[in-house]
């Protein structure tokens, strides 16, 4: 029994390195901008940077769309085809999946070549741009949004709770958004927070479809000049995510579910 | 057979679980919203690679756009594409293993099991632009650990043929997610192995290695070969680390297209489709093979 834990409190040290020594490493060059001397002045020039502040409130818009359409996208989807279409449900989950087959590059790629030119013309305006980039994230964030409403909806009696609505006079209004929503709360939190965390700094589709407007862009472009600010802007972004995650864990209470997989890079 | 049927009467005799609706239209028009996207968003741009694969510039059938895969340099961006995918899925899969181990069959203390899969949510999705900011400042030239090896054991990382941006590198990179994402699908397995088991193995005169060969590890296997194609896909398509950390200076299948989308150098749509649907048809299988292998853990894993 005893060699068992020694084994264990090795691979759990050295998993830990791995974690920690990079992240470690970051934030000591960060703090190296003026020479002999650490500071925080790599972190001052970013937050000086206006572009730092309007690429994250764009990457931060673009989010809250993505988080408000693909949830309106799946909630009633999801609800009605437990309800009323059981035998809808492989397809759903199947066409849920597909994200995963299809990688990012790919997706935007895909995109691109359709929407770019007849009949639709969306990338010939900033909103017609902006609106295929958040349809985009829509579709990365398929995978765990739908996994994690669908866990939601299993633990709660569907069925029951829309007779007894109904019975009640309630309109499919009403039973949407004062039943089901509140009903899937935490499903619902805790794939936003995902979504958020994902789409902040996401690079691949966003720097083919808006470029430098988006902060993983931006992030991308600052690594390219500015050697200290990079890595502040890694730990600010590390920070980002973490605060998004540990509110996902704050929700979910430590469980170790497969609802805070993202995946596609 | 007549047993077989038996049970088949009995199942239908059950009461279906749900009404079965009469079909009506607006039944449909609420999901109908969904089919819309799915088919925008996500069939139709793969029907359009898919098409694009086959047609020549003028727009003519043709199968020359896969005879363009055959190229050596498009064989070696999979080649080394599959290469870092494997290493890297193999690698975090075991390092992963052993430390889901650790927080679950390893009865380490219970703060540390939450902390470990705060940790793992975190870093497996801490990926792109700042993960590979964050392996420079730690394996770059100037990096706090080749520096440390310098100074310290004397060894010079990049006497020794090593360089971040390289195959190496790049896997020691996608290794930061790769493994607490084998954390976080490993876990609940682990979690599903019931003491029972290892109880009535030892009472039956089983050591621990007897019944981790014979008994945890063979239930476990299609969990650990599920999660680790999971982990294979993930590095498959990965665009965005890869191209930070070498600004797109490595021989990658999704650098590959990345380029052809931009259309810079060697711009042929008819190859950029053709590799696409590659990709995809790689990610297929292997998604297939994932989701044959988890119908078969979850026959022993259920809760």
């Amino acid at each position: 029994m005893k060699r068992k834990s020694f084994w264990s409190w090795i691979w759990l040290i050295i998993g830990m390195l791995y974690f920690i020594l990079p992240l470690y490493a970051t934030f000591d060059f960060s703090l190296r901008a003026r020479k002999g001397v650490l500071s925080f002045l790599s972190y001052q020039n970013i937050f000086k940077d206006p572009n730092f502040w309007s690429t994250i409130r764009f990457s931060l818009v673009i989010a809250v769309f993505t988080i408000i359409v693909s949830i309106l996208l799946v909630v009633p989807t999801a609800y009605w085809i437990r309800l009323r279409l059981p035998q809808l449900r492989g397809m759903l989950e199947f066409i849920s999946m597909l994200p995963f087959v299809v990688p990012a590059i790919v997706l935007v790629f895909g995109l691109i070549r359709v929407f770019s030119g007849a009949p639709f013309f969306l990338t010939n305006t900033y909103f017609g741009t902006d609106a295929l980039l958040v349809a985009a994230y829509v579709v990365l964030a398929l995978p765990y949004v739908f996994r994690s409403v669908d866990t939601g909806l299993a633990a709660i009696d569907v069925i029951s709770l829309t007779e007894a609505a109904q019975s009640l006079g309630a309109s499919w209004s009403t039973i949407m958004f004062k039943i089901i929503f509140p009903n899937l709360k935490v499903a619902i939190l805790s794939s936003a927070f995902l979504t958020l965390a994902t789409v902040i700094g996401e690079y691949t589709i966003a720097s083919f479809m808006v470029g430098i407007k988006a902060f993983g862009p931006y992030m991308s472009l600052i690594g390219q000049n500015r050697t200290y600010e990079s890595s502040s802007l890694a730990i600010i972004s590390f920070m980002v995510t973490w605060s998004f995650m540990g509110l996902i864990q704050l929700f979910n209470r430590g469980k170790a579910d497969s609802g805070s997989l993202a995946g596609a890079r | 057979m007549l047993n077989k049927q038996n049970s088949k009467q009995i199942e239908k005799r059950d009461a279906p679980k749900t009404r079965p609706a009469p079909f009506r239209w607006r039944d449909w028009l609420v999901v109908l919203p969904f089919l819309i996207f799915a088919f925008l968003f996500i069939l139709l741009p793969s029907i359009i690679l898919l098409l694009g694969a086959f047609r020549d510039n003028t727009g003519k059938l043709t199968l020359m756009n896969f005879a363009g895969l055959l190229d050596p340099s498009i064989v070696s961006a999979y080649w080394v594409t599959i290469k870092i995918s494997l290493a890297t899925a193999i690698g975090g899969g075991l390092l992963g293993f052993l430390m889901a181990y650790a927080i679950t069959v390893g009865k380490l203390p219970r703060p540390i099991r939450t902390a470990l899969l705060t940790f793992s949510g975190v870093a497996s999705n801490f990926a792109g632009v700042p993960l590979a900011f964050a392996f420079i400042a730690t394996l770059g030239r100037t990096g706090l650990v080749t520096l440390l090896l310098k100074n310290i054991l004397g060894i010079n990382l990049y006497d020794q043929g090593f360089s971040l941006y390289s195959f190496w590198g790049l896997s020691l990179t996608y290794m930061f997610f790769q493994f607490p994402l084998m954390i976080l699908v490993i876990t609940p397995a682990l979690d599903g192995l019931k003491k029972e088991w290892s109880e009535a193995a030892e009472n039956l005169g089983a050591t621990q290695s007897l019944y981790w060969r014979k008994v945890a590890l063979p239930i476990l296997m299609p969990s650990i070969l599920g999660a680790m194609i999971l982990l294979f896909g993930n590095s498959f398509g990965a665009y965005a680390t890869a191209y930070s950390l070498t600004g797109g200076f490595i021989n990658l299948i999704t650098i590959v297209i990345g380029s052809q989308i931009k259309g810079d150098i060697y711009y042929n749509p008819g190859l950029g489709y053709a590799l696409a649907v590659g990709m995809v048809l790689v990610m297929a299988v292997m998604m297939a093979f994932y989701y044959s292998l988890r119908r078969r853990s979850e026959r022993w894993l259920r809760k």
